[in-house]
């Protein structure tokens, strides 16, 4: 059995499965089921100063898939809504019931110097072993020049870390907002800040979805909505792209990753480990099905480090991001074809009509006397574009084939075909 | 078994009230996760299955987004009475039969379930109806007989703008839909309903209790109208051509089942304790059903062949053995015996020999009190002096026609497909649009 310890930080953690900041880690009795249920860590609610926020009634919305699964969900909720004493007795007490967990306290304030200051040194006498700033709520806060009002600006990344790491000596996570243009300037603003670790991303800026009786957005609160926070198993990618860059990027590489974005199963937290993080958050993923599917997390993941023969995190940490690179140093002479297993294919012909109407009419369709439909690939007019794999219904019917070509790798700065010659 | 319905002591109680659906309708959640399960094919080899050509992977499409009329529209479109077929095509052997899921050794798609789902729901919402009519082509069409095919034609020529006048032998319209498919299949009268839901369309005229015969005939017909369509099914029933078959007790099957369809009170079903069904069809499989269902102790459904020469397909068959029905196989009546009333019948055992069936002359006798004889329908009608008739069937061309110009038919009287429901609605449907062609040219 693999051995699923990981360290961020410097704070060592049973396994890779934290709770991001938000409704599941926000008082004492949900954390400490969270902590029976299996979870490494949380990352308590983001805590402000007082008086506590208050929230509006209906908070969140859904992006469905067809069979009424949830791919995305927003929210307009804002930072804790309990007073901040309150929070940090209930902190207190877990710390000393769960010794072996990890509490990292969550945080924002507005952009004054003294009021991070004494917040960061309040939360820090609970006995949270770090402290993560949320520079990165899109909804609400940053009207109040909070959350990503801030982590919108490099410069104010920089400095809110550099104030919090003076005023406290346990480690400091800078969580950052996707809703930038270049996830790197805010990665090498928090690194130049200090942080011990970088936790991304918040949520995406995003309208879930319209009502069209109310005509008005979701969530609606007394017939009208707002823009809220989207995440999910939508924005995994987005989150996998933005942890990829900071790890493969020579100003920010090394620096610890706090992965979080759509991490609903095992093979998403491995897949984001891959790419250099060194724990994972997750919070929509419980809040849909609750707090058991660590279950599998755990166990999924380390099943496949076995198959892999992984034994440690460190083992495969990382070891997708030599493989990350840009489009110009890609292969042009690499060639793929598509290759239908006869056998497996049930006729369905949902390759042929991708293919035809949609990209390059390589797959041949006929139909036998006894109505037998056959779906051939037409090697020659075939670019490998993938689209068919994907779109089949059944699992591993078409195969994305390499052809042996015996080319040499050629990127496109070198290509002949390259007007520019090899600078661009 | 449940209660026996002449034992019931309650108040009067109808087919419509006593028969539960067969397949259970899909709730909203599953509906959407059957609908999840079609994989939205190219040329779907569904389409090709379904006699009518029903957009299948376009309708389910349609449930999937939660465009429920738009589905109902493009089942209708092509077969006014998706709501019957959707509760009485033998779904097995036709459009989930071609699923694309059987060649991936899945479970089908269940069309005939969504197919109802999105028709039910257009019906309980109500509204206007869902085609309109073209301009008035000043044109007039008299269609003998208000069953699937008479009334799919009729709304189709009212679609094309074309006036129809619909002559019908009965005091209700519907043909089998009302009189002769299983009650568990049209629950809630739901036969009635889609009748007046499909003449909506407006344009439509029934006459009841007007039969074609020699006082309403063909040329009076052709004389008051541009053209005429006859859909007026197989009217009659063979006999076993035994002695006895006049004893009480001996019944078509069919009438047994119009009765339990009809009657207002199923207590005064004639409804025997040992009852024989004899045939290997729908019809057979139906009658042995309902009775079982009413309560008769001992059904027994005797067909002279094997199974696999049965005309019910496997899905029927199990379900009568489900519902505790005995099926003999290889067995011909022979004889039928009682005095005022049947008591008994003797059956021979048979063999295939050489592709031609054979008694072995061993026979054996089941006692009844009840024998339902399913063994086909004819044509039947006083009214068809003059059209040519083929292989007991109305011969018509490739358009439709008769062998009597401007004199059209389809359904179960002429030789298109299977007799079945879908396929006298496809009928009615190609004959309008043949007829309107006609119209142009004469
Ligand atoms: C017991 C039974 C069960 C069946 N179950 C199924 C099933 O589950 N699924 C399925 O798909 N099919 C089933 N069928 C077959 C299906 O009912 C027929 O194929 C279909 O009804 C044929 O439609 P039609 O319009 O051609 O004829 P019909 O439905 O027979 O309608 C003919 C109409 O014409 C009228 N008529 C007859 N003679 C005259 C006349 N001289 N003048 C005026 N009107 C006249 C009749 O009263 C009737 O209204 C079943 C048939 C039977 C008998
Ligand atoms: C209802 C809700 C409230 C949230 N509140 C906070 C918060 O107070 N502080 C914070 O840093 N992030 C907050 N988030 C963002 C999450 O911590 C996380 O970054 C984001 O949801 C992406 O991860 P996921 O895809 O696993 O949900 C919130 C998210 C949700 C859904
Ligand atoms: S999509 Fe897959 S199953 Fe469908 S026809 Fe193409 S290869 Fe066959
Ligand atoms: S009409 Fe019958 S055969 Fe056609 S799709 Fe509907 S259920 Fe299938
Ligand atoms: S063949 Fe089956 S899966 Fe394909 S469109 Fe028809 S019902 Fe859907």
């Amino acid at each position: 059995m693999a051995d699923l310890r990981c360290t961020i930080a410097g704070i060592d953690s049973i396994n890779p499965f934290w709770l991001a900041s938000a409704p599941p880690t926000d008082k004492y009795a949900n954390v400490v089921r969270a902590f029976e249920a299996g979870w490494a860590g949380v990352v308590w609610k983001t805590l402000g100063e007082d008086p506590p926020v208050i929230n509006v009634s209906s908070r969140y919305g859904g992006h469905f898939g067809s069979n009424r699964s949830v791919i995305g969900f927003n929210n307009i909720e804002l930072i804790s809504d309990r007073p901040l004493e309150v929070n940090l007795r209930e902190i207190e007490q877990i710390r000393r019931e769960w010794p072996d967990r990890v509490i990292i306290g969550s945080m924002m304030a507005r952009v004054d110097e003294q009021a991070w200051k004494e917040l960061a040194i309040k939360i820090a006498a609970s006995g949270v072993h770090g402290i993560e700033l949320n520079l990165g709520c899109p909804h609400g806060m940053c009207e109040r020049d909070m959350g990503s009002a801030i982590g919108q600006v490099p410069e104010m990344i920089e400095q809110t870390t550099r104030w919090v790491r003076e005023a406290v000596d346990i480690p400091v996570f800078t969580k950052l907002t996707p809703n930038i243009t270049d996830i790197l300037w805010s990665a090498q603003a928090a690194k130049a800040g200090g942080a011990h670790a970088i936790s991304l991303i918040n949520t995406v800026n995003s309208v879930i979805s319209v009502d069209l009786d109310a005509m008005a957005p979701n969530p609606i609160v007394d017939g009208k909505g707002s823009h809220g926070g989207y995440c999910g198993s939508a924005v995994k990618p987005i989150a996998l792209h933005m942890v990829a860059e900071i790890a493969r990027s020579p100003e920010t590489q090394g620096v610890d990753i706090s992965a979080i974005g759509g991490i609903e199963s095992w093979r998403d937290a491995a897949e984001f480990i891959s790419l250099g993080a060194n724990a994972l958050q997750v919070c929509t993923a419980a809040m849909l099905y609750g707090f058991r599917i660590v279950d599998d997390m755990i166990d999924g993941l380390s099943s496949f480090m076995d198959s892999k023969g992984y034994r440690t995190i460190d083992d495969f940490r990382g070891l997708a991001i030599k493989n990350t690179v840009n489009w110009n140093e890609l292969n042009m002479n690499f060639d793929t074809k598509a290759f239908i297993d006869q056998e497996a294919c049930i006729e369905c012909g949902r390759c042929h009509i991708a293919c035809e109407d949609t990209a390059h009419q390589a797959i041949a369709f006929e139909v036998a006397e006894g109505g037998k439909r056959t779906f051939t690939v037409v090697d020659e007019d075939c670019v490998g574009c993938n689209l068919c794999a994907i779109i089949c219904p059944v699992p591993d019917c078409i195969e994305m084939r390499p052809v042996k070509n015996d080319l040499p790798y050629l990127t496109w700065p070198e290509h002949p075909k390259n007007p520019l010659g090899d600078t661009k | 078994m449940a209660h026996h319905i002449n034992k019931t002591g309650c108040a009067k109680i109808s087919a419509a009230q006593f028969f539960d659906d067969l397949h259970r309708p899909l709730d909203g959640l599953m509906a959407v996760k059957e609908a999840d399960h079609c994989l939205y094919c190219y040329d779907a080899p569904c389409i090709q299955a379904c006699p009518t050509s029903i957009d299948i992977p376009t309708f389910i499409h349609q449930i999937r987004t939660g465009n429920m009329s738009g589905a109902a529209r493009t089942i209708l479109s092509e077969n006014i009475m998706g709501g019957t077929c959707a509760r009485a095509c033998p779904t097995e052997v036709l459009c989930e039969q071609a699923c694309v899921h059987h060649e991936g050794g899945n479970k089908t798609v269940e069309i005939g379930l969504l197919q109802r789902h999105a028709i039910d729901h257009l019906m309980a919402a109500g509204g206007s109806h869902p085609f309109s009519r073209a301009a008035d082509t000043g044109r007039h069409i008299a269609v003998v007989g208000a069953g699937p095919a008479g009334l799919s034609f009729a709304h189709r020529a009212a679609m094309l703008g074309h006036k129809v006048s619909i002559y019908e032998a009965k005091s209700k319209p519907g043909g089998l839909n009302e009189y002769g498919l299983a009650a568990y299949k049209m629950v809630n009268d739901f036969a009635a309903r889609e009748v007046e839901f499909l003449l909506g369309i407006g344009g439509i005229e029934i006459y009841y209790d007007k039969a074609l015969d020699s006082s309403l005939t063909l040329d009076n017909l052709q004389a008051q109208h541009d053209a005429v369509f006859i859909g007026i099914g197989l009217g009659g029933t063979n006999g076993l051509g035994l002695d006895g078959e006049d004893l009480g007790g001996v019944m078509d099957a069919i009438d047994f089942i119009e009765d339990i369809r009809q009657t207002g009170d199923l207590s005064a079903i004639r409804l025997g304790e040992d009852i024989i069904v004899i045939g290997g069809g729908n019809t057979a499989i139906d009658a042995a059903v309902q009775a079982k269902k009413l309560g008769a102790q001992n059904v027994t459904l005797a067909y002279r062949r094997g199974e696999e020469q049965m005309g019910a397909t496997a899905f029927e068959v199990d379900l009568a053995r489900q519902n505790g029905v005995m099926v003999r196989l290889w067995s011909k009546p022979m004889a039928v015996q009682g005095n005022a009333a049947v008591t008994s019948m003797t059956f021979e055992h048979t063999v295939l020999k050489g592709g031609k069936l054979t008694g072995t002359g061993e026979t054996y006798d089941i006692a009844c009190d009840l024998a339902l004889k399913a063994i086909g329908q004819k044509l039947e009608g006083d009214g068809l002096d003059g059209l040519t008739i083929n292989d007991g069937k109305l011969k018509v061309s490739e358009t439709c026609e008769t062998s009597i110009k401007g004199v059209f038919a389809g359904g179960d009287c002429v030789r298109s497909g299977e007799d079945l429901t879908v396929q006298a609605v496809e009928d009615g449907k190609q004959a309008a649009i043949a007829v309107d062609a006609w119209l142009k040219n004469n």
